[in-house]
């Protein structure tokens, strides 16, 4: 300890920190001396000096700033500190300051008059109560910005059915491009492998009862009915919802989207329906090109684990499936496409101006994409299943 | 900084060289084939506000990067504190960055903190200091840059843009540097908040011995604190001098600088 204090103040104010900590001054009178250099760079040893600094009543009354060799911001808190710890008023209480630490110490003790406010602390059981509360009504109120935010584009919508004119065309086919045609190949791989997981796990169930053949029922009927389209929404979801909310996101933190309202612009309009109706509209092709994959796929397996050709593959197929089987699931693209691009756009514009909040609402363009298509999805299973589809 | 050369470092060494904090000698930079300085000169003195202007696109913001390490130099070398960038050991390295403080356009403050944590950023990160420490130091200087107390614990995106810029020289300021680097500090602020922003600038170089290098349009700024004003142009410093000197330099562009309409106001003003 000795010899971190050396360096901030040489004899004047030595500690031991031995059994007691004791704290020694140089000389009999007064006056306290400071020396060294009294910056940022010596401030963990000064402070603990000041803390640990034994208060004795009548000691010094003054400070000696004469033999301080280095000043800074820092330093003048930490002068303040310690007068303030002994009680002794500045300016009036110090001797020796060089040109500048006057008006230093000035500066910082007027900046220094506001106290910082002590915590409050809270009841655990309020505060609990208090964020179950709170969480309430932010949910709520959420749910219902969402569906202003439905209604927006909606309305949006209803405008330029009216109007065509006010379509933007170039960027409706920019994003059906970037958001449809570019994800074909990472849509088609997907389907095309769960095409053959769904003709490998079924045939080894069916072969124990002998139906090796109703295989091409499972395949056809899971992958054009359910798993296809949500595959494809998914994968839409996850590529395309979060770009959106990073596009959308990163316009608002730099004022753009303000920038469009300000110039007579509807950002709905503007940005948020050409992405919705790309999705809805490349969702069809998309889905058709998931089925398509999935087919080939469990067609393949089938052939090469349960020995059936694809003559015979392809003439089951057309036995089991009907025209229903096939809308059924294909109607539903569409909507699962409008709803990702909403939810995208919908966190994108909820952006506020950090970093932190538009890794946030990306996030939650996907999450919140993806479990409203699958509620989405379960709904519609329900409803073809009263209404005998 | 590999393709440093050593052409003119030790060249000149003129007394006013002798207290120089910063030495900048034949630095050549470029982006592709556009070139930004070519051979440019520049002597910061200890202790000085020096103001650096020149018209949009003369790369004032370029050289500043270029001095504090954000931009590589194609030729010249730079010296800071005595010591010729780009020979420095890491860990020189890092004492020089603790020497220096940084204020860019905009404040470039960190969005995802509150700003009593920004201005704490250098102090965690190169300054070994206890937490209670930190925190009345950070209030010490958002109290000094002129910001109410409660701007601590607010986010960036909740301040003004003339609060950022102050919560942007808190954080500059926040290891007591010796010198600090200002791009545009007053643009965008209210003339009483950009007069305010001068005078804490002279204060903090008077009281603290700090050496300031600003960029600015400001006119006023350019008046009431520099002692010297470098003026950016043709790809170099074309001179540096007291602001009493540029105004009878007869160079075109600054003579259309300093004896524009809005110059002749800020010159009575301080008359």
């Amino acid at each position: 300890m000795l010899r971190d204090v050396s360096n901030i103040s040489d004899a004047p104010l030595v500690g031991n920190r031995g059994g007691d900590s004791q704290w020694l001054a140089s000389g009999t009178g007064p006056a306290l001396r400071l020396s060294g250099a009294w910056t940022v760079d010596n401030a963990r040893q000064i402070d603990r000096l000041i803390r640990d600094l034994r208060v004795t009543p009548g000691g010094f009354r003054q400070l000696d700033l004469g033999a301080i060799s280095a000043f800074d911001t820092t330093g003048a808190w930490l002068v303040l500190k310690l007068a303030e710890r002994l009680s002794i008023a500045l300016p009036d209480g110090m001797t020796g300051a060089q040109h500048g630490v006057p008006e230093l110490l000035e500066r910082v003790s007027s900046a220094r008059a506001e106290p910082a406010e002590p915590s409050v602390r809270e009841n655990p059981f309020v505060a609990a109560l208090a964020r179950l509360g709170g969480g309430t009504v932010a949910a709520l109120r959420e749910m219902a910005s969402m569906i202003g935010f439905l209604g927006a584009v909606v309305e949006s919508f209803a405008g330029v059915v009216r109007r065509p004119g006010r379509l933007r065309l170039t960027a409706t086919v920019h994003h059906m491009e970037q958001a449809g045609l570019n994800a074909l190949p990472i849509v088609g791989l997907i389907s095309f492998l769960v095409g053959i997981v769904l003709a490998f796990q079924g045939a080894e169930q069916l072969q124990r009862f002998g139906a090796e053949i109703f295989v091409v029922n499972l395949i056809a009927v899971s992958i054009l009915r359910d798993i296809g389209i949500l595959l494809t929404a998914i994968v839409v979801a996850g590529r395309s919802g979060s770009s959106f909310a990073a596009q959308l996101g990163s316009m608002k933190v730099h004022e753009e989207v303000d920038a469009l309202r300000a110039l007579g612009l509807d950002p709905i309009e503007v940005l948020v329906l050409p992405r919705v109706l790309a999705l809805f509209l490349m969702m069809i092709p998309l889905a058709l090109f998931a089925n398509l994959m999935g087919l080939i796929g469990g067609g393949l397996m089938a052939w090469a684990a349960l020995d059936i050709s694809p003559t015979l593959y392809t003439d089951r197929l057309a036995a089991a499936v009907t025209l229903p089987t096939f809308l059924v699931g294909l109607i539903k693209a569409p909507v699962f496409g409008a709803l990702v691009g909403l939810v995208g756009c919908y966190a994108g514009l909820k952006t506020e101006g950090s970093a932190d909040s538009l890794g946030r609402q990306t996030t939650v363009a996907v999450v919140q994409g993806i479990f409203i298509v699958i509620v989405v999805d379960a709904a519609f299973s329900i409803f073809f299943n009263i209404v005998g589809f | 900084m590999s393709e440093t050369t050593m052409t003119g470092s030790a060249a000149s060494a003129s007394p006013s060289d002798e207290d120089a904090i910063i030495r900048v000698r034949g630095l050549t930079t470029r982006f592709g084939p556009q070139v930004v300085h070519d051979g440019l000169d520049l002597t910061v003195r200890k202790g000085e506000v020096l103001g650096v202007v020149g018209g949009s696109g003369t790369g004032k913001s370029v050289l500043m990067r270029t001095i504090i390490g954000l931009n590589q130099a194609a030729a010249g070398t730079i010296a800071v504190f005595g010591q010729v960038r780009g020979k420095l050991e890491p860990a020189g390295g890092r004492a020089r960055e603790q020497r220096g403080g940084v204020l860019l356009q905009g404040g470039a403050l960190f969005s995802s903190r509150p700003v009593a944590e920004n201005v704490q950023a250098p102090m965690r990160e190169h300054a070994d200091l206890p937490r209670a420490l930190m925190d009345e130091l950070a209030g010490l200087k958002i109290a000094i840059v002129g910001l109410p107390h409660d701007a601590c614990a607010k986010f960036p995106s909740e301040l003004s843009g003339g609060m950022r810029k102050r919560a942007g020289l808190a954080r500059a300021l926040a290891l007591d540097p010796e010198i600090v680097f200002l791009d545009e500090p007053t643009a965008g602020l209210d003339p009483v908040g950009a007069a305010a922003f001068d005078i804490l600038i002279r204060e903090l170089s008077d009281t603290l011995g700090l050496t300031v290098v600003m960029i600015t349009h400001d006119l006023d700024s350019l008046y009431a604190i520099c002692d010297r004003v470098a003026v950016l142009a043709e790809r170099k410093v074309l001179t540096v001098a007291p602001i009493a000197e540029l105004e009878r330099n007869p160079h075109p562009w600054l003579q259309s600088y300093f004896h524009g309409p809005r110059a002749r106001a800020a010159r009575q003003a301080r008359q």
